[in-house]
């Protein structure tokens, strides 16, 4: 019954951050003023989950806190305290407070106990009903859950009852309470365990070893729960070489004398319930034990004396079971064994030792008993596995110091939807499959449409295959944009400015890598508006707009692309500022005619630029804005302003949706192919010659329109043969990267696909002007041009264009 | 000493290939697999030795001609010629290249002890990527240190002298 605890450990920080997140969300929507119960409610939930879960393992300081923060959380229930800035404050540093508890539990680091500490006595001191016990330990989730039984959850007994019932045995039912009322039951249970012990027939069904229970724990369980007889029934076994050490051929009568209640047996007995036939009946019943018609004859077992003959010879030959949780003894011969020893009665090893199961499956609704001291615990416990070694007695009662060290475990969170949509592909692929396999068989002409079909089938469902598995790793966008209420909030209270944060569009998914790496852009940013963007209240009421001001982040898709907004409606750009500042520090000379508008928004992204007055600790020190646009541009993404005075300022941040896979535009240079983005084109044409012109002898510039474009003729960056190397017989695409334009001059645009990017530097190094490869339909290789790279070479390898004419 | 006498004991696998008139032997176990010439994809701002790069079966892998590595005459490929899939080491990483040579030849066993340091050219040949010469059944082979040889780090400084020569 062991089972690996650094997994579930790793559940529960995930579970619990998420709580905490619940938690902070519901009371950035708190009102101030009546108490929405709804919302008290939930977060009142998660503060309990976390504290049910921190109880498994024990770890003191979240029960604790997490208590506390519960009791003022139930006080404002049941409409004690009204909802107060005050009240929200310390609660929102409440969730701080275990999240840096959670966080240094998590990498078993240390943590500010002062911090813990303060926070702490605040909430206590909004307390009305003062806390019963010292500071931690009277608050303990008391460990025994036997006495307690009255207190567990309805539904999670009538569970436990239903599937006894529901059991796949054709045994019958034996339960006296079977069908009564489920108060009649806690009654009846509770005047069960009044009683001297329990008869209990356990008939494995033949493959319960192989589902991995050991029917030697559990008898180990039941020992532990008070003194154990039992009888091995034998008259299955068949002969010594037929025996499959698989299958189990053993039945088993117990014998318990002890007043622990059923439930604590059926407990026990709960994973192996599928497994096996199982009647619990209370001993000094004897009328219960006639209903049973399969009852094994007595007669046939063999009795031997009360010892436990282990196999292991270095056991000890006292009665006393080693506490190890798993079995020492390889199973096979542990069940031969029981099969010799018939009747082994167990001593009582700690009658007031924990009796819970060990549950692999956390999502498992063991009953899980609320402490007693939770002031109102007839709120449904959320799902969540009572988890405990077996024996109760290991000391991991402090998980820092153990060597289990969780690692930084990148996993994803999937719904079940993406999951069974692609089963269902998966599905349909396989009918295909077969269709095609058909077709096959008996190949001939007349079967060639059938075998176009076919293709055609398999085309699409590999198309929506691909689709869905891409899907599995796209997050909403609400992860990232959830922190900002948050921040938002506390922001504008360190401003004194008055702020209305919209999110929409918050269920635009985006790759999780992507999301990941837009996190630290997307605070800087919102830091930013609010800092410099929003103005205080005053001074928005003399430029006549509300004193509140807005800002907006909003996500949506435009074409391939998400596009994420950050707009305020604060002061905009002061572009007469920024010229100035940029003059002063020297990035621009003075009276530059050249500058416009957007260049000199584009001004803002350069490192060591800032406008702001002072330094505080928000921003203004001109490191930032820089960075955004590294990270946006690393993730193959752009960023642009709009911004208008006194009526606020829009980021634009547009981010390609995946980054293993993009749409390419496949161009043919003589006889090699190469990729272009198909982001990066901005459009194709046929050159005419009169509006190609030279530029100081060599250069050359085509006249688009308005403004004029630098040809860069692949064929002689790269030195390959083209087709033909007068430009009005090829085609020149205009692309766009790092904010510049330039003309590709191609042979020849092919096809347009998607395609799927492969490395170039896990077997080679990078090559500029080359940000990738892939494989063609025929197997060969494409190279796919990194526009901002090109365009980069073109510029300073014009000195030395014939590098790669070397050879 | 005591090491050295058990390194020395043990004999190595190499398999050799012919370049020009040359025989040269590199670590068997560094050998993938050895396939034949197919239509590579040529990479631009390369050294001129690096013919392109092909699919092996989903992998980009570099192909790397050693005639023009080591300076001799091109030679025209066809069906006959031969690509040598190793696996190399740089900065702890494995990286999968192709070497193109004329034929492989053999497979010899060869003691650690039997492989002798390179006599010093001085700066006439760059001998930096020969790990020794062994001799097997009154040849000369030349053992090869690929790592050093096919380091994508080697690669980029060669690069970096070509550009500036040009």
């Amino acid at each position: 019954m062991a089972i690996d605890m650094t997994e579930v450990r790793q559940l529960f920080f995930e579970e619990s951050l998420e709580n905490l997140d619940i938690m902070e969300s519901n009371l950035l929507d708190l009102g101030i003023g009546a108490v929405d119960r709804e919302l008290v409610n939930s977060i009142f939930r998660a503060a309990h989950s976390i504290k049910g879960g921190a109880g498994i393992f024990k770890f003191e300081e979240i029960i604790h806190f997490a208590h506390t923060a519960e009791t003022l959380l139930d006080e404002m229930r049941r409409g004690e305290h009204l909802v107060t800035q005050p009240i929200i404050d310390v609660l929102l540093r409440a969730v701080d407070v275990m999240r840096m508890l959670l966080t240094a539990l998590k990498e078993n680091t240390d943590y500010d106990a002062q911090l813990v500490t303060e926070c702490q006595n605040q909430l206590t001191s909004f307390l009305k009903t003062p806390m019963e016990g010292g500071p931690v330990g009277g608050t303990l989730p008391s460990k025994s859950t036997s006495p307690a039984t009255p207190a567990l959850p309805p539904e999670a007994q009538s569970a436990v009852k239903k599937t006894q019932i529901g059991g796949s045995s054709a045994t019958i039912e034996t339960v006296p309470a079977a069908g009564t009322a489920e108060g009649e039951t806690e009654a009846d249970s509770d005047l069960e365990a009044a009683g001297e012990g329990w008869q209990i027939d356990f008939k494995p069904h033949p493959g319960m070893l192989k589902t991995g229970n050991d029917p030697i724990n559990l008898f180990r369980e039941l020992a532990n729960l008070g003194a154990l007889e039992v009888k091995a029934n034998i008259d299955q076994l068949p002969a010594f070489r037929d025996i499959d050490p698989q299958i189990c051929y053993i039945r088993w009568e117990l014998t318990l004398h002890t007043n622990a209640p059923r439930t604590s047996i059926e407990e026990i007995f709960e994973w192996v319930e599928s497994d096996c036939d199982l009647q619990i009946r209370p001993l000094q019943l004897p009328e219960y034990a006639q209903i049973t018609e399969e009852l094994p004859k007595p007669e046939l077992n063999a009795t031997v004396e009360p010892t436990w003959e282990s196999a292991s010879s270095d056991s000890p030959p006292t009665n006393l079971l080693p506490p190890t949780p798993t079995s020492s003894i390889p199973r096979e011969v542990a069940n031969r064994e029981v099969a010799q020893v018939a009747t082994a009665t167990l001593p009582e090893l700690a009658p007031e030792s924990v009796v819970n199961m060990t549950s692999p499956v956390p999502q498992r609704a063991s009953p899980n008993v609320p402490p007693p001291q939770v002031p109102d615990n007839t709120l449904p416990t959320p799902p969540e596995a009572t988890l405990e070694s077996p024996h109760g007695q290991d000391p991991h009662s402090h998980p820092r110091g153990s060597n289990t060290q969780p690692g930084e475990a990148n996993s994803i969170r999937v719904s079940i939807d993406k999951i069974d949509h692609l089963i269902n592909l998966v599905g349909e692929l396989v009918i295909t499959q077969s269709m095609l396999d058909q077709v096959g068989e008996h190949f001939d002409q007349s079967r060639l449409s059938q075998l176009r079909d076919g293709l055609a089938q398999l085309e699409r469902n590999t198309r929506e295959l691909q689709e869905s598995v891409m899907r599995i790793r796209m997050l909403p966008i609400s992860y990232s944009f959830n922190r900002f209420p948050r921040l938002v909030h506390d922001l504008s209270v360190q401003l004194g400015k008055k702020v209305e944060l919209k999110l929409s569009g918050v269920h635009t998914e985006l790759d999780k890598t992507v999301l990941e790496k837009m996190s630290d852009p997307l605070v800087h940013l919102v830091r930013n508006a609010l800092d410099h963007g929003i103005e205080i209240p005053e001074k928005r009421r003399q430029a006549g707009k509300s004193e509140t001001g807005i800002l907006h982040l909003h996500a949506y898709h435009q074409g391939g692309n998400i596009i994420i907004q950050i707009s305020d409606d604060g002061a905009g750009f002061d572009l007469d500022k920024i010229r100035a500042k940029a003059v002063k520090q020297g990035f621009l000379s003075k009276d530059d005619p050249l500058v416009d508008e957007q260049q000199l928004h584009e001004l803002v992204f350069l490192p060591g630029f800032s406008t702001a007055e002072q330094v505080n600790d928000l921003s203004g020190r001109g490191v930032g804005m820089d960075v955004v646009r590294r990270n946006i541009r690393s993730l193959g993404g752009m960023i642009d302003i709009q911004s208008k005075k006194n009526q606020g300022t829009t980021f634009r941040i547009r981010l390609p949706l995946t980054l293993a896979i993009l749409d390419g535009q496949l161009v043919r240079v003589g006889q090699e192919i190469y990729i272009l983005s198909l982001l990066s084109i901005i459009e194709s044409l046929r050159i005419k010659p009169q509006l190609v012109n030279s530029l100081a002898g060599k250069a050359e510039v085509y006249r688009l329109r308005d403004e004029y474009v630098p040809i860069l003729r692949l064929y002689e960056l790269f030195d390959i043969a083209p087709s033909t190397s007068q430009l009005d017989q090829g085609l020149l695409v205009i692309v766009e990267g790092d904010g510049q334009k330039i003309g590709l001059f191609v042979d020849e645009l092919l096809s347009q696909q998607q395609i799927v990017i492969k490395s170039l530097d896990s077997n080679f190094k990078k090559i500029q002007g080359i940000s990738g490869a892939t494989i063609l339909g025929d197997g060969s290789v494409a190279l796919i041009l990194d526009v901002a790279g090109l365009i980069q070479w073109f510029h300073h390898g014009r000195k030395t264009a014939g590098v790669g004419r070397m050879s | 000493m005591n090491n050295d006498t058990m390194t020395n004991r043990v004999a190595n696998k190499y398999l050799t290939f012919v370049l020009a008139t040359e025989e040269y032997a590199v670590d068997i176990l560094r050998v993938q697999e050895i396939k034949g010439w197919s239509k590579v994809t040529k990479m631009p701002n390369t050294p001129h030795y690096i013919c392109g790069v092909i699919n092996l079966r989903g992998t980009i892998v570099p192909i790397i001609d050693l005639r023009l590595r080591f300076g001799l005459d091109r030679l025209e490929y066809g069906p006959m010629t031969v690509v040598v899939v190793v696996k190399v080491l740089s900065n702890g990483k494995e990286r999968i290249m192709g070497v193109v040579v004329d034929a492989v030849s053999d497979v010899y066993d060869v003691m650690e002890n039997e492989i002798k340091p390179p006599p010093d050219f001085g700066t006439v040949i760059s001998i930096e990527f020969v790990k020794g010469l062994a001799t097997v059944e009154e040849k000369m082979v030349i053992v090869l240190d690929i790592d050093y040889l096919l380091n994508s780090q080697e690669l980029a400084v060669m690069e970096q002298r070509m550009g500036d020569g040009g």
